[in-house]
């Protein structure tokens, strides 16, 4: 039956998110907006509470680490598991602060990956590590078949070339999942993703960058020379099988596109509750819009907008829950949750006027850092291109 | 059209109701038998129907009132249930096969034929929202099913779907709210055979009208109310024989009253509109017109809430703007892989593609908002805030994909060879109209 609430059972470990945030989060927001690189000392006594908490119940601890989609024929009735959780975990953790959400340790979207992907040895072994993810290089974005870095196989080991770049977490994390092409003649079918640890002769970080927003998290540059890695590193299947295509590598998006969904949600709440504070405007439901204020009608649109983002999102992750194929949702929820984010943070900006703009609040830090959440794991563009060939039933060739 | 012989129709929605997948699919269950066989069995005709004066048909002790339902396993779900399942696939493909058809005409006609609304009447949509009690089938109450429903017939037209769902909305007040007298007189033929045309009567003229603050007020008059004021885009306004009018009543506020046309020679005025002509939309206005006591809904110590009826007929607009939306996106669909330009067809182009992508993005988070917002209703919880905000999402979003399914035809969305058009007006009355409560 059609019921969009959220399920009691999750009640407590959103609560506990949002009291992180609340407590955990918000009073180092600006101090690390403003030191830049520097690490964010005081997660480590969160990180290590967290998986405490989780060592419990590792079926149900919050962050992206655990995601992966229900096996089919997993028992009857209706799921609600990991994905729905954790992005309603994120939601709350990214009202925090969208930076330091995403530097928690031993929760990189790598470690989603592994998740996704992994062997039963693999998930053995990189158990309890905190993995980044590398598939951005300097002369490719979006168009990720189109990566330069190689991997050579060589005995059981593999010799991984290249250069990556807008690393999340690539620095702090234990662990670096890195794409690379096995052969670059044969195109997306020979792109593989392999875990390669830090200390791994080869692999340096280049620098981290300065940003505009999320300056809680460290963006790394890295470069791969001749780095050998072990040929277990490996995920998912070593054949190259052109008639399969990408899938393997990108079926990751399809669970991580609402996690990120999920953050945007949680920044642009941040914004739409501060605003409706400093305008003393807590929201008129029964009053049509146009017989209110212009900043009360206009406040109204953007939570409508925002309400649309937040089932589009929990829609898409309870797909993934249930077994069902979310390619479409998964990209409906991201294009429309990163516009609804950084259009909402921005108009709070402007409502709250001088108050906005100013360090004093966070609206302005908000509306800086929820630009990324329209652009990584995807651009808007993107997640549209997916949207329309799935909607049009257009191949890649067809819809370029 | 030739009238239908009335077995003839039930034979007809019987065979439509058993040919579908998801009927055959649980077989020939409960519901479809409370729907048809039972529809027959009460047997209420309302023979003349606008020209109908109205008494008691039934008895009741008290009024028939249906509880809230309690949230299956408390789980986040977006499947709907078997009957909502047999609803949708009736209604869809009596919209494909003669609604989709009969509503270019409507829209001209400014009104939809009553044969037509009739045979939607047939699939029980109204039996099934009414108590046992009263004449009806329902145990429980079902705005999910209602705003399902809402949804595949604004596939067809907002507007016929608008007058289709005209008398539901009346039923449903009458159920909610509606003493054990209004009820016997009103629901056994609002839930009977024959489709009586029954009404709605909220919005007012002027800009920036506000549903809790009415200019047609109600004065309490010797044993009863004088009504004064003008009511905007009635939909049925022709044809009703029963029209509940919302106005302002002094210590009380906002309530509503069952006006008959016959009894009370109500004269309506056509107001064709931009859109949603289908509907059959009409003005009335009351100058010092006497209604009796038991004209107000619930009567004076009723538990009549106004904010909750607001609310659920901001969800009947919202669910009918999602249909509405959804035949846009249908349309548009083969159109733009068909259509050529530049030696391909259009839809290869992303600035196209990508239109058609955000139609299909806003159309699905505004379903959800709609169905989270039934949802609530039909669970007991407050539903205020997510109707208002499906209502604000149906108005921009509608009117959003409105504009670019008019857009994507290019000039041939501009003439009436497509229905591109009437769409785009009916989607502008979706931020103005009242929609039937669910």
């Amino acid at each position: 039956m059609i019921n969009l609430e959220i399920p009691k059972k999750f009640k407590g470990i959103v609560n506990s998110a949002q009291q992180a945030a609340e407590n955990v989060f918000r009073p180092i927001s600006r101090k690390y907006d403003l030191a830049e690189h520097e690490y964010p000392k005081e997660l480590d006594v969160f990180a290590a509470a967290m998986d405490g908490m989780n060592a419990g119940d590792r079926a149900n601890a919050a962050g992206a680490g655990k995601l992966s989609q229900a096996a089919s024929g997993a028992g009857d009735g209706v799921r609600n598991g990991s994905n729905l959780q954790s992005v309603l975990g994120l939601e709350a953790l990214c009202w925090g602060d969208v930076g330091l959400a995403l530097s928690l340790p031993r929760n990189g979207l790598g470690n989603a990956a592994i998740a996704a992907v992994a062997n039963e040895a693999q998930l053995a072994r990189f158990d309890g590590q905190w993995a980044a993810m590398a598939i951005t290089e300097p002369g490719c974005g979006s168009d990720s078949a189109a990566i330069q870095t190689t991997a050579r196989q060589d005995g059981d080991h593999y010799v991984l070339n290249g250069e990556k770049i807008y690393v999340t977490s690539g620095e702090r994390a234990d662990l670096v999942v890195v794409w690379a092409s096995l052969d670059r003649k044969l195109g997306r079918a020979a792109i593989k993703s392999f875990v390669v640890e830090w200390g791994t002769p080869g692999m340096e970080l280049v620098r981290l960058d300065h940003k505009l927003g999320i300056r809680a998290s460290d963006t790394a540059h890295i470069v791969l020379s001749d780095c050998r890695v072990p040929a277990e590193n490996l995920l998912g299947s070593p054949d190259i099988d052109t008639q399969k295509g990408f899938g393997g590598v990108m079926q990751t998006f399809d669970n991580t596109r609402p996690v990120v969904a999920a953050m945007a949600l949680g920044v642009a709440r941040a914004a739409l509750e501060r605003s409706r504070e400093l305008l003393d405007l807590p929201g008129d439901y029964d009053t049509p819009r146009w017989a209110q204020s212009a900043a009360a009608a206009e406040l109204l649109a953007l939570e409508a907008d925002w309400e649309a983002a937040r089932l589009l999102t929990l829609h898409a992750a309870w797909m993934a829950d249930n077994s069902q194929p979310n390619s479409k949702e998964a990209s409906m929820a991201k294009a429309k949750a990163g516009r609804m984010a950084n259009a909402v943070t921005l108009r709070c900006v402007e409502l709250a006027g001088s108050t906005g703009y100013g360090e004093d609040e966070l609206l302005e830090k908000w509306a800086r850092d929820s630009k990324i959440l329209d652009i990584f794991e995807g651009t808007q563009q993107i997640q549209q291109l997916v949207v329309a060939r799935r909607v049009l039933d257009l191949s890649s060739s067809e819809l370029k | 059209m030739p009238k239908p012989d009335p077995q003839g129709a039930a034979l007809n929605v019987l065979t439509r109701l058993a040919g579908s997948s998801t009927v055959q699919r649980l077989g020939l269950d409960k519901v479809l038998e409370r729907t048809v066989f039972h529809g027959a069995r009460a047997g209420f005709k309302a023979g003349s129907v606008a020209r109908k004066r109205f008494k008691p048909l039934i008895q009741l002790g008290k009024p028939a009132r249906l509880p809230a339902s309690a949230a299956s396993a408390g789980l986040f779900d977006v499947t709907l249930s078997d009957e909502q399942a047999m609803f949708k696939d009736a209604i869809d493909r009596l919209v494909d096969e003669q609604l989709a058809g009969a509503a270019a005409a409507a829209d001209v006609a400014q009104a939809t034929p009553p044969e037509v609304l009739q045979q939607v009447h047939d699939l029980g949509i109204t039996t099934m929202a009414v108590p046992e009690a009263a004449g009806g089938a329902a145990s429980e109450r079902s705005p999910v099913t209602h705003a399902v429903i809402a949804e595949a017939l604004g596939r067809a037209d907002l507007g016929l779907a608008l007058a289709a769902l005209s008398p539901l909305g009346v039923a449903n007040a009458l159920t909610r709210w509606g003493t054990a007298d209004q009820q016997a007189t009103y629901l056994p033929l609002l839930a009977g055979d024959t489709w009586l045309p029954a009404s709605t009567a909220l919005s007012e003229a002027g800009p920036r009208f506000d549903p809790f603050n009415l200019a047609c007020t109600a004065e309490p008059h010797r044993n009863g109310y004088s009504l004064s004021g003008t009511k905007t885009l009635v939909p049925l306004a022709q044809d009703a024989a029963l029209y509940l009018v919302a106005a302002q009543v002094p210590d009380l506020g906002p309530r509503l009253f069952l006006v008959e046309r016959e009894s009370n020679g109500i004269t309506p005025r056509p107001q064709p509109a931009m859109g949603l002509r289908a509907a059959g939309l009409g003005q009335l206005q009351f100058a010092d017109l006497l209604l009796p006591e038991h004209a107000l809904l619930g009567g004076p110590d009723g538990d009549y809430d106004h904010q909750a009826f607001v609310a659920l007929s901001r969800i009947g607009m919202a669910a009918a703007t999602v249909g509405q939306c959804q035949a846009v996106l249908d349309y548009v669909t083969p159109y733009v892989k068909d259509r050529k330009a530049f030696g391909e067809p259009i839809a290869h182009r992303q600035s196209v593609a990508f239109m058609v992508a955000n139609i299909a993005i806003e159309l699905q988070g505004l379903r959800l908002m709609t169905w989270r917002a039934a949802s609530r209703a039909e669970q007991g919880l407050p539903c205020a805030r997510a109707a208002s905000l499906a209502a604000l999402q149906a108005a921009d979003k509608g009117m959003e994909i409105g504009t670019n399914g008019v857009q994507l035809l290019g000039g041939h969305g501009f003439v009436k060879e497509h229905p591109v058009e009437r769409w785009y007006r009916n989607l502008r009355g979706a931020a103005i109209a009242t929609g039937p409560m669910v």
